[in-house]
């Protein structure tokens, strides 16, 4: 019984290692700032392009051929990606549509939000909190809106 | 080697270094990457009746640890491997912001919009407050945010990643064109 505790914790640990690989790379490569985001949606760069871009093919081509080797996790178990629902698709352009603005407005999205809580913009803490209410408001709203 | 690193990115470089999470995810424990789940574990965490929130949020626990590290890896990545410079965007970009009165190109971002003392003013409550709580209830209305969407649901050749993503830059060139003239 207390021998599994510790155990679980020390599984996290190669997660927190990760998130703070993310926090880095996110700050160096500033991803996490409002000025390259306005950038971005002006069309002014081709840094966020760039980013965004390279981070999906690296992903796609290592996801592709996890999926067509049938590896196994360090659990033993089949990775498996559940597909996404279409359904009638509302959810997706309308949702994406209400996460740009607020994206372009903060310039920051949830991960960067928390980056640059590390990197002393201590106010984002507000846009968190704020994120985490409009996520509270979503999961009450949700039998009601289209999806 | 300290001297590499403490300058900003390239894109080539940074990209491939996000991307490869994706894999080192599943890899390690089948997980799939998306930062945004996390917001909604923390409302399971509240004492709510709400049907959606009614599940376990420790079982997102290596979530919110990849969450936490990602603050300090902001603090190490600006306090170890920092440099002072302003962020190097364009001319273009820095020239139609001073048109719509941002002054202050210093830090990561601008101080007029996103500090303490700003924080109650029109703009700084529209930007900070009414855009924080837009990604929150947009990305758990989408089914994901940049990470899930844009990054591990293309990378899966997801079509409804892909209408997200539409909507994503849809509504953030609204806000930069339409939103910002009429806010600043």
């Amino acid at each position: 019984m207390n021998s599994k505790k510790p155990q679980g914790l020390f599984h996290l640990l190669p997660y927190l290692l990760i998130g703070v690989y993310f926090g880095i790379v996110f700050t160096k490569s500033e991803v996490i700032s409002w000025f390259r985001i306005q950038e971005m949606f002006r069309f002014q760069s081709f840094h966020m392009y760039g980013i965004i871009g390279s981070a999906v093919v690296v992903a796609l081509l290592s996801v592709q051929w996890i999926k067509r080797t049938n590896k196994r996790d360090l659990d033993g178990e089949v990775i498996t990606i559940p597909p996404k629902e279409m359904g009638s698709g509302t959810r997706y352009w309308m949702g994406g549509t209400i996460f740009g603005l607020g994206w372009a407005l903060t310039g920051a999205c949830p991960g960067p939000m928390f980056a640059l809580v590390g990197n002393g913009i201590t106010v984002m803490t507000v846009a968190i909190l704020s994120a985490v209410a409009g996520t509270f408001t979503y999961g009450v709203l949700r039998s009601k809106l289209p999806h | 080697m300290i001297e590499f690193i403490s300058q900003p990115w390239p894109w080539y470089v940074a990209g491939p270094l996000i991307g490869i999470v994706v894999p080192a995810l599943l890899l390690l424990g089948g997980k799939q990457f998306g930062i945004s789940e996390n917001l909604r574990h923390m409302c399971a965490m509240l004492p709510t009746k709400v049907e959606f929130f009614q599940y376990d949020w420790k079982s997102g626990l290596w979530n919110l640890t990849l969450l936490f590290g990602i603050v300090i890896g902001g603090w190490i990545g600006t306090n170890w491997l920092g440099n002072s410079d302003p962020i190097a965007i364009s001319e273009a970009t820095r020239i139609d912001l001073l048109a719509l009165g941002i002054t202050d190109f210093s830090g990561l971002v601008p101080s007029e919009l996103f500090s303490w003392e700003n924080l109650s003013s029109g703009p700084g409550l529209i930007f900070i407050v009414l855009g924080g709580f837009l990604v929150g209830f947009g990305t758990r209305y989408a089914g994901g945010c940049t990470s899930g969407h844009a990054i591990s649901g293309l990378a899966n050749l997801q079509l409804p990643s892909l209408l997200a993503v539409i909507g994503f830059f849809a509504g953030g060139l609204i806000a930069t064109f339409f939103l910002l003239p009429l806010i600043l």
